[in-house]
């Protein structure tokens, strides 16, 4: 955040925005009783051991994407791997919120599953816009979606937190946004029947549940069913892909967060012409890949959201 | 005159059967002329910045309209129920013939933000 001060008089909303977006090291922050309070930057908070679920979430990987915002997307993702491996304290599993290829061709797939494999962590995938565009739409399926309804869509339990992994990037309907659709909002609403309201819920899909910004398409048409249904639960996050960038935004009893892509970052909403590849300087790329690592301290109800860059 | 000329020069004899080649003659010179005169350039939808130019394009029965991507992310066209493109990678293009008359709505499926229009009559 050095490079921006939140004083200056007369801010712009886009300045704002940028220092929102690109705060270098991420923000920490936590959720007590369904209250959040922001503790400040991850810097000094990343310094007290955590405790508890450690998961992490990677996302955007776009291995098979070699464009001048970033020619080399596998070796990138394999940084953020290699950040993995080195954390002190192994992570419980991992989840990939979508857009591992950026083809869906088979050697994509599989060098993503060579890559990210050396992990060594279960990983609990859905698939973003990308994953589904070889001819007969098999490919993502066959390799990740056993055990899944629909389009890919199921839940599990880990530690007394309830993970929901979610599908919005199918039948997407012209002029509108991300779409679950009827039948997996059915499922959802069925799935969380008998839940206890005090149980911590994360749902993860690919295009924000949120809207972000409908001009680039960011967000989900019927994202606010779904939301409906979470209601009264204590503690709810939801995490996202698919627009490159740190976004942060709490709403009641729900935070949403967005992850950093390991493959190139996207501009931040309307300051460019499109929300397509960012090219930036070769030095400053790997401040704007990264993953991030989620918290959950059980009986406090505690909840941190620590995002690194892959540099910087 | 031009068809007589060509008539005459064909060999054929003067009276019906020729008039009716030269009128097929003079429909082949001039329908080709007219179409690559009025409809060449607009034939043609680009893809930038996520955004299909032109948004709306006009195109008679038997015209061919290609779509071509110039961004760095593949997108495609889809028009429900009428016509739906590979995925297009960067530079690849896609062609569809148009024969029957009427509006065609048309978006990205990956982008559905993405939307555009051929009107063919």
């Amino acid at each position: 955040m050095s490079d921006h001060d939140h004083h200056d008089d007369g801010v712009s909303r886009r300045r704002v925005l940028e220092c929102m977006t690109w705060a270098g090291t991420g923000v920490l922050w936590t959720i007590s009783g369904g209250v959040p309070h922001s503790l400040g930057l991850v810097g000094s908070a990343a310094a007290a051991e955590p405790s508890g679920l450690t998961f992490l979430q990677i996302s955007d990987s776009h291995v098979g994407f070699d464009k001048p915002a970033n020619p080399n997307a596998l070796g990138t993702l394999e940084e953020g791997i290699n950040k993995i491996i080195a954390m002190p304290k192994k992570p419980s599993f991992m989840i990939h919120t979508g857009d591992i290829t950026h083809l869906s061709k088979v050697a994509e797939f599989d060098n993503a599953e060579r890559i990210i494999s050396q992990a060594k962590l279960d990983v609990h995938y859905v698939p973003g816009e990308h994953d589904f565009i070889d001819e007969e739409v098999k490919l993502y399926k066959e390799r990740y979606g056993k055990g899944t309804k629909g389009a890919g869509w199921y839940s599990f339990d880990a530690s007394g937190v309830h993970f929901i992994g979610l599908v919005n990037v199918v039948d997407l309907k012209g002029g509108g946004l991300g779409n679950l659709g009827a039948e997996q909002l059915e499922w959802l609403e069925d799935d969380l029947k008998g839940k206890s309201k005090s149980t911590p819920i994360v749902v993860f899909a690919h295009i924000p549940l949120w809207t972000v910004y409908p001009q680039w398409g960011w967000g989900t048409e019927d994202g606010g069913r779904a939301l409906e249904y979470l209601k009264g639960f204590g503690s709810v996050t939801v995490l996202n892909g698919h627009i490159h960038q740190v976004m942060q935004k709490v709403e009641g009893n729900v935070t949403f967060h967005t992850a950093r892509s390991t493959a190139f970052p996207q501009p931040a909403p309307g300051t460019a012409p499109s929300p397509g590849p960012m090219k930036v300087a070769d030095d400053k790329l790997r401040s704007m890949l990264g993953i991030a690592s989620v918290n959950f301290k059980l009986g406090d109800q505690r909840l941190a959201i620590i995002d690194t860059p892959l540099q910087g | 005159m031009m068809t007589s000329a060509t008539c005459r020069s064909l060999g054929f004899p003067s009276g019906f059967r020729c008039l009716g080649i030269r009128l097929a003659v003079a429909a082949a010179i001039v329908l080709p002329l007219g179409v690559i005169g009025a409809h060449a350039e607009d034939m043609k939808v680009t893809i930038d910045n996520f955004t299909f130019a032109p948004a709306e394009l006009k195109v008679k029965v038997g015209d061919t309209v290609t779509w071509t991507n110039h961004d760095d992310i593949p997108h495609t066209v889809v028009s429900a129920g009428k016509f739906r493109s590979k995925t297009m990678d960067t530079d690849n293009d896609f062609s569809f013939t148009f024969t029957t008359a009427g509006d065609y709505k048309y978006f990205c499926s990956l982008h559905p933000h993405m939307t555009g229009m051929i009107k063919v009559e």
